[in-house]
């Protein structure tokens, strides 16, 4: 904006250089930062994809080598790599499934209903949120080995609580998951207009009715964004898996494992598909959600 | 009589939709903890079986043993804490209140990282920090003095530690942050800017370099390296901040009413921060090893289920009560508030 194109501007200071400086960093400075900020938080995904594309040379992909597409060509070309991920998405899909339901029921009950015992409720689903996933895993991991004993030993048919495996992680994984469903779907309960389930009863709908055709479609878009990010919990979970899986891999748990003793191109490779498939799912998730608005 | 279990049936509907899911909880929540800490008093090896003895042995020999360890949990997790905050409080910021329609694209890119696994995100870090990659690439293209030693290294020092817990608990302290601030009504914020609320000058510059000072100092302390030196550069950049950024708009309106995030934040990364051992482990080496390393050590590889249980009891006990602690000093009633956006 020139002074031409604002005859009657009032007479404003003289812009000296110092005044120019600090404008131009008043303007610039946290946009500037907030680019460094999410290269920053990029950076390791972009290593990841970019080394996902190396050369496999010696046991280690800590070193650029040249570019190959041997890896993605062969992307589960590891021995027990497949069967890692199979677990690891069977998991995953299985305790979603368990800790929505579970944690929508308990979401509901605690945003429709007010009954004695209600707040203290809420602090216990807090609870396992505020509690580090080590000492979660560790104490699953001391009860598991305890059904071994008797006398539950008696009481537990082997094979459910103990050897571990995958039943153990499944029970894991649906504990850590409700706390996290039920946040998020009360979250997006909070805005509820009650009015409308009045309206269905009192055009003759009945409390079931009134649930499937006006409550759940309504919550709806909540249980899908928890269900999201129960998978995602689920899939990603490292520590809890580590104390509770016995001899069972599931992906993390199998990189950490091969950590040992090699890196294989192929995990950039896995952990590549991971990222594209979940920003995918969100996009897909958030134009859904725009679409139903 | 069809009054009476009609509201029978409404009494019980709340507690009959909590129970299945609350059940769960308390056989694989509260139960486990319960077993943990009776291991935790007992004697024995894995191969005998173990008897309760309620035996302490396990906790009195933690001051002597593990305090070392202990005590990088808890200066490595500060540290991550506090930086996590610096970074992302400006960053939270900008989201909210200057994002207009790039908000929500920088929100997901905020969160990308969590689209990737946690062990690949922290094996990256081990590639951009370790020796052949490219910070110390750049670290040895500038000194063309050559004042840095050749075996200069990050990867086994408590600054790559840092550095992964930092890098990994980022989103769960921005995330809260934002959505404090963008909860702020802005009327407020014009309120005090009308009634002269102007730049923090110079009471700024000087909290700005004691500020600096002493949170640069922290730093060099923590990753065991020259504390004048980042005591000197925490000053210099406190002072331009308080200075030149820092409004007293912000320091009266913004930043008080910001404290729910503030506190939800930093309980979001420090838990996790002070029981990770992935990073210590892939980034570390034994001197840094935290309590988190020595529990699943204990665990996992020597069998020894009262020492382990012990420390992860000593671990939950000590968060249990610097939570409550800190929730009196910043007084937030609601424990989780902003956890989700």
């Amino acid at each position: 904006m020139t002074a031409i194109a604002r005859p009657f501007a009032p007479a404003r200071p003289r812009p000296t250089v110092r005044r120019r400086v600090a404008a131009l960093v008043d303007h610039w400075g946290l946009p500037a930062y907030t680019v460094a900020a999410v290269a920053y938080l990029l950076m390791p995904i972009a290593v990841m994809i970019l080394f996902s594309f190396n050369e496999q040379v010696g046991k280690f992909n800590y070193q650029w080598h040249a570019f190959s597409l041997d890896a993605w060509a062969n992307p589960f070309g590891r021995p027990g790599m497949a069967a890692a991920i199979r677990t690891s998405l069977e998991i995953a899909f299985l305790s979603t499934l368990a800790a929505t339901a579970l944690g929508t029921l308990i979401a509901v009950s605690l945003t429709r209903y007010r009954f004695p015992g209600r707040s203290a409720t809420n602090l216990f689903i807090f609870l396992p949120m505020a509690t580090p996933e080590i000492v979660m895993g560790a104490s699953l991991l001391t009860l598991f080995v305890n059904t071994a004993q008797p006398p539950l030993d008696t009481v537990i048919p082997k094979g459910v609580l103990f050897p571990l495996g995958f039943n153990t992680i499944l029970i894991a994984h649906i504990m850590f998951n409700i706390s996290y469903v039920v946040v998020t779907v009360k979250a997006r309960m909070a805005g509820f207009d009650r009015r409308l389930e009045e309206a269905s009863m009192d055009l003759g709908a009945n409390e079931w009715t009134t649930f499937w055709k006006v409550t759940f479609p309504l919550i709806f878009p909540g249980i899908l964004a928890a269900a999201l990010l129960a998978f995602s919990l689920s899939i990603d979970d490292f520590v809890v898996t580590n104390f509770t899986s016995g001899l069972t891999n599931t992906f993390p748990i199998w990189v950490w494992g091969s950590l040992r003793n090699s890196l294989p191109v192929q995990i950039n490779v896995v952990g590549t598909m991971i990222f594209g498939t979940a920003v995918l799912l969100v996009l897909g998730s958030t134009l859904l959600q725009r679409r139903a608005q | 009589m069809s009054r009476t279990s009609h509201l029978l049936r409404r009494f019980l509907t709340p507690y009959l939709l909590l129970a299945p899911g609350l059940l769960w909880l308390i056989v694989f929540f509260i139960f486990p903890t319960v077993q943990m800490f009776l291991y935790s008093v007992s004697t024995g090896s894995v191969d005998f079986g173990y008897r309760l003895t309620w035996s302490f042995a396990a906790f009195t020999q933690i001051p002597q043993e593990f305090s070392r360890q202990f005590a990088n949990s808890i200066l490595y997790g500060t540290l991550a804490t506090i930086l996590t905050f610096l970074i992302s409080y400006p960053l939270a910021y900008f989201i909210a209140f200057r994002g207009g329609r790039y908000k929500n694209v920088i929100l997901f890119l905020v969160i990308a990282p969590f689209f990737t696994s946690f062990l690949i995100r922290t094996i990256s870090w081990q590639i951009i920090l370790g020796d052949n990659g490219p910070v110390i690439g750049l670290i040895h293209t500038v000194d063309v003095f050559h004042q840095v030693p050749q075996n200069f290294t990050f990867m086994g020092e408590p600054i790559a530690v840092v550095s992964g817990l930092v890098y990994n608990f980022l989103p769960f302290m921005t995330l809260p942050l934002y959505v404090a601030l963008e909860r702020i009504d802005l009327r407020l914020i014009e309120a005090a800017q009308d009634l002269y609320a102007g730049p923090w000058r110079p009471r700024g510059w000087i909290y700005g370099a004691l500020g600096g000072a002493a949170l640069g100092g922290l730093v060099g302390f923590g990753i065991s390296w020259s504390v004048p030196a980042f005591a000197a550069a925490g000053a210099v950049l406190g002072t331009l901040i308080g200075g030149f950024f820092v409004s007293e708009s912000f320091l009266r309106v913004t930043f008080p009413l910001s404290l729910p995030g503030v506190f939800a934040g930093s309980l979001l990364t420090f838990i996790p921060a002070l029981g990770d051992y992935v990073n210590a482990t892939l980034l570390g080496s034994p001197k840094t090893q935290m309590i988190g390393n020595v529990i699943q050590a204990r665990f996992l590889e020597s069998n020894d289920y009262p020492t382990a249980s012990a420390l992860s009891f000593v671990l939950m006990v000590g968060i249990i009560i610097a939570v409550m602690a800190y929730a009196r000093v910043l007084g937030t009633e609601d424990l989780s508030g902003g956890v989700t956006i």
